[in-house]
């Protein structure tokens, strides 16, 4: 039924007979697999935002005689909310690369000024929002509008939790320094702000560029 | 404003038979509490039970919340046969229109996400760890906090019964008639956070399975050496993970609709209903698939170890899988051919609708080809498959008859449609999990299931189901339209009442499974196993104790060929007796229950719009998530004592089933 | 396993970490030469668009190509993407997503678009009959 074929040949021992236990047991260290789950859950939230963008694509152009992007969309404020993204994903990729140095206190500042932008990308984004809303433009106005406000704001709100989650990092780094749950953490958080700076990209894109195209 | 909308309008008093529910649940459960209280059991069911991390554990709560659920469920079938059947020639029946569609609403979204994907997921988390060689899943915690929020949501589904209403729009709950302008009250807010909630609780248990089985699978089981129930609870849990967020997505905007007035779905100021039913079946169809394929699993599991042979085309089994998983995602609008999306659109997906059934049909192929020349044992969980195979080919067939647009144009929404989809559904899933319950009992409890019993539900279910769903596609063809109360044509009746007494049937069949299990644990010393490998196992689950220890394997197993535990046993394997080593494993937590217990809190407190218990139930639930982080010390050592003296017990249980045998 | 266990791994300061894990962490080079690319592939459609140099329909093509080379950018460079990490799961789990993103989206627009194309016309300006 079986034959010395189908053996694994790295376990056979000199008379060629199966070995079935190793003698040293394999080793799942405490989170061996937590970068490859929370890439996943990356790829989820990535699909989620995908339907918003779907959903933006179908109904983004339903203005209901309301206002469009045209007399809504100030692309200079775009270009400085974008440019506080993008520069707040390189101060966390500064921050990563002091944190695999061991330079606790170089990572906490970098952390810190991440966060700084962080925050200012989320106060313009409020702005932006207030005027909007000022103008009459509400997310209740039309499709157009209750997609943009949905699409952008869940953007917003991922940027949100992930200052929180920012704050408590650098709180736990404090307290227990970059013991491997900590550094394994900190990964998680720069695979999810880069993948937000990935987001922001489609946004600016796809909505207010193309806004402005129409 | 402290209790928001609710008000004392809410209770039923005037509704005879939620009143009559009500008692015997209050009765039911007090008597539950108190026995739980009298025998002292509520810190052994904290510790042992509520907050283990022990996915064996996790794995039965989410069975008995299945069944628990089917119940219910069932409930709502019984309720409706019997309204279909006699409400005919000006006769009201005893339900009206604001009961009747409540009841066919919850009937589907109880039967798809309390008790299918609880069940199947109860399934994949007992066995996979087990059958991969591991000690538990990736993420232990998580898998319970996962298991909580499902429970979480039926409990505010079952609420719903009692404390308002729930919605009437279908188990999809299509807008407009979800929106907030035709649905202003509670039903359709029960339904989205009942399903949100335990929604967070499905795709981080997909996350979980799939980096389990990526991860820690024992050395040597390269993926094409994998049981193959653990190939379609990979691809199940990819389609879970690749799917759920679509109807996460989807639901957000029908809350936001409902809740802040925006324009999504609405029929006016730019909105699309359309949208929603394309977004929702985009996660729809993945979702039945989900629901089946770890079903297609057991039965090669269950065909191949009751034939004594090894699975035949194992190789195309798993191409097979991993087809219909990514075709799965090809097919969504044959759900909705008759919106009126024209001839190009619904030719492509009608073909691929076709297309799809290939893979299938060759699984079952592949199963025929195992039976073929194998020394068959028809115990129960082999019959459950026999009586699969037959049930699901016809239904299957309905559904190529479905995919042909023309035809769907005639038979959409038709009683044809239902006979077809619970054909495929009731044969697959709870065929499926009958095999599976009748097959792992004895390993999850180390007893087996009474045999008697489990051929009365047998045969009441098989011969159940045809009664009650044969005279639907009757009246299908017949022209006759789902979800009616009342009927004109007295020609119709007679199907419905033959489909009652096939209820009834039904109903027999689920009183003698409930029995059976009753007996089974009063004549467990009967009915016992100690080997661990009462039906000549092929599995390494197999090679356990019954039921295995905390750490499942004292030493991980290393895998030479597939069929592990078959391929140790006819090389002669001799299971070590010492040289053991402590064994890491995860600390138990409440953290889980809080969580779930606080999301419960807040989605009730949103249904009523309670917002300053919504506000604090959140803050609370994000302060103690949070809180939670700071724990870092999550583990803890069983010693080798420990572990040897485990061993010796089954050591010593061994021998005496040896010496028995 | 706890942290005391790994004491001995303290002094491997290289791309790689304890577990033994092949994480890439990149380096100061990399990280600005991604900076630099995204900021040039974001400056160019924002002055694309704020000038109107070329028509609509080519603007369009070109910041949708620069969008998807400044996600990849940001994929290798910030995000550290390869078909090593996680022994190829990784990648493999990003192509799955994104065949599910592109039929999703590419599907719904598809449909949508017949489903609105086949709607009876209105009689009304602003609301759907």
């Amino acid at each position: 039924m079986s034959h010395a074929a189908s053996l694994n040949p790295d376990y056979v021992d000199e008379a060629g007979r199966p070995i079935y236990h190793p003698v040293e047991e394999p080793h799942h260290p405490e989170g061996h697999s937590t970068m490859l789950g929370f890439w996943m859950y990356l790829m989820s939230d990535c699909l989620i935002f995908a339907m918003l963008f779907a959903v933006y694509a179908v109904v983004g152009a339903n203005y209901a005689a309301g206002p469009a992007p045209k007399d809504l969309f100030d692309l200079p404020l775009v270009a400085l909310n974008t440019s506080m993204l993008l520069l707040s994903s390189i101060t966390y990729g500064f921050a990563m690369l002091a944190m695999v140095k061991n330079r606790t206190a170089q990572m906490q500042t970098w952390l810190a000024i991440t966060g700084v932008f962080g925050l200012c990308f989320l106060g313009i984004e409020l702005y932006e929002f207030a005027h909007m809303i000022h103008l009459g433009a509400t997310p209740q106005r039309s499709a157009f509008l209750s997609a943009f406000f949905v699409l952008v704001g869940t953007h917003g709100l991922h940027v949100t939790f992930g200052c929180i989650w920012l704050v408590t990092l650098m709180v736990q780094v404090w307290r227990k320094g970059l013991i491997p749950a900590n550094k394994r953490r900190l990964m998680c958080l720069s695979l999810f702000w880069h993948f937000l700076d990935v987001i922001w990209i489609g946004v600016f894109t796809f909505v207010y560029l193309f806004g402005m195209l129409r | 404003m402290i209790f928001g909308r609710l008000d004392w309008n809410a209770l039923p008093f005037h509704e005879p038979i939620l009143v009559a529910t009500f008692t015997v649940v209050v009765l039911g459960g007090l008597a539950t509490l108190g026995l739980i209280t009298r025998y002292k059991l509520w810190g052994y069911l904290w510790t042992e039970w509520f907050t283990t991390v022990d996915h064996k554990k996790i794995g039965i709560m989410y069975m008995i919340l299945g069944i628990v659920m089917l119940l219910r469920g069932f409930a709502d079938a019984v309720m409706m046969r019997l309204q279909q059947a006699m409400a005919f020639g000006g006769a009201e029946g005893y339900l009206n229109a604001h009961h009747y569609d409540q009841i066919f609403t919850a009937h589907g979204v109880i039967m798809i996400f309390f008790v299918a994907m609880p069940l199947i997921t109860g399934l994949m988390n007992y066995l996979v760890p087990l059958q991969i060689g591991a000690r538990d899943v990736s993420f232990p915690f998580l898998n319970n906090f996962s298991f909580w929020m499902t429970t979480a949501g039926a409990v505010l589904v079952m609420a719903s019964l009692f404390i308002g209403e729930f919605a009437r729009t279908g188990w999809l709950a299509y807008p407009p008639l979800s929106g907030i302008g035709y649905s202003p009250g509670v039903g359709v807010d029960y339904y989205i956070w009942a399903l949100q909630i335990a929604g967070v609780g499905t795709t981080l248990s997909g996350i979980n399975l799939i980096a389990t089985i990526v991860k820690m699978r024992a050395p040597g089981m390269g993926l094409m050496k994998m049981p193959v129930f653990t190939w379609t609870s990979l691809c199940a849990n990819v389609l879970i993970v690749a799917s759920f967020p679509v109807l996460t997505a989807v639901l957000a905007l029908l809350t936001a609709d409902r809740y802040i007035g925006t324009n999504f779905f609405t029929n006016d100021f730019g909105g699309n209903p359309m949208m929603y039913v394309n977004l929702i079946w985009i996660w729809g169809h993945p979702e039945v698939y989900i629901l089946v394929l770890p079903l297609f699993g057991v039965f090669s599991e269950v065909t191949s170890t009751f034939s004594g042979k090894k699975l035949f085309g194992y190789t195309s089994m798993v191409y097979a899988t991993v087809v219909i998983t990514i075709l799965s995602y090809l097919v969504w609008l044959h759900h909705f051919f008759t919106m009126g999306s024209g001839a190009s659109v619904n030719s492509f997906f009608g073909i691929t609708t076709m297309i799809i059934s290939i893979p299938t049909g060759a699984k079952l192929f592949n199963w025929l080809f195992t039976m073929y020349r194998g020394r068959i044992r028809f115990e129960l969980p082999m019959m459950w498959t026999v009586a699969f195979m037959l049930t699901f080919v016809v239904g299957g067939m309905t559904g190529v008859m479905l995919a042909v647009p023309p035809a769907d144009f005639v038979l959409h929404n038709s009683l044809f449609l239902i006979a077809h989809f619970h054909n495929v559904i009731i044969a697959g899933v709870l065929f499926g999990l009958f095999a599976a319950i009748n097959f792992w009992w004895p390993k999850a409890f180390g007893f087996k299931l009474d045999k008697t019993w489990g051929l009365v539900s047998f045969w009441c279910w098989v011969i159940g189901f045809w009664v009650a769903f044969a005279p639907l596609y009757v009246l299908g063809f017949m022209g006759v339209t789902r979800r009616m109360r009342v009927f004109d044509d007295p020609s119709y009746q007679i199907w419905f009442i033959i489909a009652a007494v096939g209820v009834g049937i039904i109903a027999v069949g689920i009183l003698a499974m409930l029995i059976q299990f009753a007996v089974s644990i009063i004549n467990r010393d009967k009915l016992r196993d100690e080997t661990g490998d009462p039906w000549h196992g092929r599995t390494l689950e197999w090679s356990t104790s019954s039921p295995p220890p905390d750490y499942n394997f004292a030493k991980t197993p290393i895998i030479h060929d597939s069929d592990a535990w078959w391929d140790m046993k006819t090389r002669g394997y001799e299971r070590p007796t010492d040289g053991y080593k402590p064994i890491h494993m995860p600390s138990n937590t409440g953290a889980g229950v809080i969580l779930a217990g606080l999301s419960t809190v807040m989605g009730f407190a949103l249904i009523w719009y309670m917002w300053w218990l919504a506000a604090l139930s959140f803050f609370a639930l994000i302060a103690y998530a949070i809180f939670h982080t700071f724990n870092y010390k999550r583990d803890y050592y069983i010693p080798a004592e420990t572990v040897q003296a485990t061993e010796d017990a089954h050591t010593k249980a061994l021998a005496a089933a040896a010496a028995k045998g | 396993m706890s942290a005391e266990a790994h004491n001995d791994h303290a002094v491997d300061h290289h791309h790689d970490d304890h577990h033994g894990d092949d994480h890439d962490h990149g380096s100061f080079k990399t990280y600005m030469i991604g900076f630099l690319l995204s900021v040039v592939l974001t400056a160019i459609p924002f002055w694309l668009v704020m000038t109107g140099a070329l028509p609509a329909a080519t603007t369009g093509l070109i910041i949708t190509a620069f969008a998807v080379v400044q996600i990849v950018v940001h994929m290798i460079f910030f995000l550290h993407m390869n078909h090593k990490s996680e022994g190829g799961w990784n990648m493999l789990a990003l192509i799955f997503t994104i065949v599910v993103v592109v039929i999703a989206v590419a599907g719904s627009v598809w449909v949508m678009y017949h489903l609105n194309v086949n709607m009876m016309p209105t009689h009304d300006m602003q609301t759907m009959g």
